[in-house]
């Protein structure tokens, strides 16, 4: 059994340890708020630009000349992966929960004999995904920097994305990243920003004809970058509102298995105190019994 | 009958401006400054660099505005942008940052066309603020 000495340096150290934890949950939930509003406020512009490439691209006339990034290259040999993480830890299983949901994916392609490229996004993933695709990572973007998510940043990634679609690096582009769904629910997901996914979407196709200057395929080629870009910046809103819960989440959880700890402990250190006393006492009447 | 429609300006941070008492808006067009009032035609085009004009009851407004898509349909006008700003808040160091970033991209030797025109626009403008 453990000294009494050492109960009670456990115990301060247990307790130092749940004051780090009630302020990172702290810290984490002032985020999560600020990181929640921004994602609220960004949604109206990334559904704005949903709907006018939807009445875009229904109006468009021939889908044969329609621009690359919406019709795609024509195969699907190529595959190329942002996954988007955190650059911080201990955040609970907010990284490995995207992770996991790519490692999934990565192996159908590669079972299906295509190729894989990845592009990973904060630096945890890339600590994550090097050891088994290494090879496969063909860049690594950080922004450790950055206080929050901002659409700069978004703009680098999707420049980039570009860049390399436009140089036929790849035909197929997935995003992976955290959907916000409340604090304890984080849901990962997998969504294809090339070639543009717009059957899915069920909005109500109202025909009212709009003008359009210059033509369609004209602004078409312009919007369908931004877009991308635009739908990086909204995986990044999300995932931050999603690290935030996570991490906040997972310290609550931490600081409440530290208070169980300390409770447990302090009874195990006050039964050792009591036993230690009951045994001097024994001595001590045994003692004066046998004068 | 009243002569306003309702106009939202979004840039992907935030909603950045909604208004419904607008009785005009100027927006440089990509082919040229255009001008919308009420019941216009719906319409989708995008912006150059320039300057959006905004005329309602409670005072007219003037922002300077960097790319963007307008979409105007059924009395609502949208205008989606990256980089947007109130002229009023727009002081002299901030307009040499941007003309110098602008200036910057100008001289990247390997522009093409369509954004070196839009870069040239760009200085245009900011040139002529000062």
């Amino acid at each position: 059994m453990a000294s009494l000495d050492d109960l009670k340096k456990r115990i301060a150290s247990v307790k130092s340890t749940q004051k780090i934890t009630k302020a990172m949950k702290m810290v984490a939930a002032a985020k999560l708020r600020r990181a929640q509003e921004s994602a609220e406020k960004g949604r109206p512009y990334s559904e704005k630009m949903n709907n006018i490439i939807l009445n875009l691209s229904s109006g468009i006339s021939d889908k044969e000349n329609a621009p690359k990034l919406l019709s795609g290259s024509g195969n699907d040999k190529v595959q190329l992966c942002v996954v988007m993480t955190s650059d911080r830890g201990l955040c609970g299983g907010f990284n490995s929960n995207i992770i996991k949901k790519a490692k999934s994916y990565f192996t159908k392609i590669i079972e299906e004999g295509k190729d894989l490229k990845i592009i990973t996004v904060g630096s945890k993933g890339n600590d994550q995904l090097k050891r088994v695709y290494g090879d496969k990572i063909i860049a690594n973007i950080s922004f450790k920097e950055s206080k929050h998510a901002n659409y700069f940043d978004a703009e680098k990634v999707g420049k980039m994305v570009i860049e390399k679609f436009e140089a036929e690096e790849f035909d197929v582009c997935t995003i992976f990243y955290n959907q916000f769904k409340n604090v304890i629910t984080q849901i990962p997901q997998a969504q294809q920003i090339i070639p543009l996914n717009v059957e899915n979407s069920e909005e109500d196709k109202s025909e009212d004809s709009y003008e359009f200057e210059p033509d369609e395929d004209e602004i078409l080629s312009n919007l369908l970058p931004k877009n991308i870009s635009t739908q990086i910046f909204k995986a990044m809103l999300e995932n931050s509102a999603s690290e935030q819960g996570s991490r906040m989440s997972a310290m609550d959880n931490a600081t409440r298995n530290a208070g169980e700890m300390v409770d447990k402990l302090t009874i195990e250190y006050n039964r050792s105190r009591q036993a230690a006393i009951t045994k001097e006492l024994i001595e001590i009447i045994s003692g004066a019994e046998s004068l | 009958m009243s002569e306003e429609f309702k106009i939202e300006i979004v840039n992907p941070e935030k909603s950045f401006l909604v208004k419904d008492d607008v009785s005009e808006v100027v927006v440089p067009a990509f082919e040229g400054e255009m001008g919308i009032l009420k019941d216009h035609i719906s319409i989708i085009s995008f912006l150059k660099p320039g300057i959006v004009k905004i005329l309602s009851k409670s005072g007219d407004e003037n922002y300077y505005i960097e790319d963007g898509i307008v979409e105007f349909k059924n009395n609502n006008l949208s205008i989606l942008t990256s980089s947007i700003f109130n002229l009023t808040d727009l002081d002299k160091s901030k307009k040499d940052d941007l003309l110098k970033l602008a200036e910057e991209e100008a001289n990247n030797p390997e522009i093409n066309d369509q954004s070196k025109y839009l870069v040239d626009q760009k200085i245009e403008v900011l040139r002529s603020l000062n």
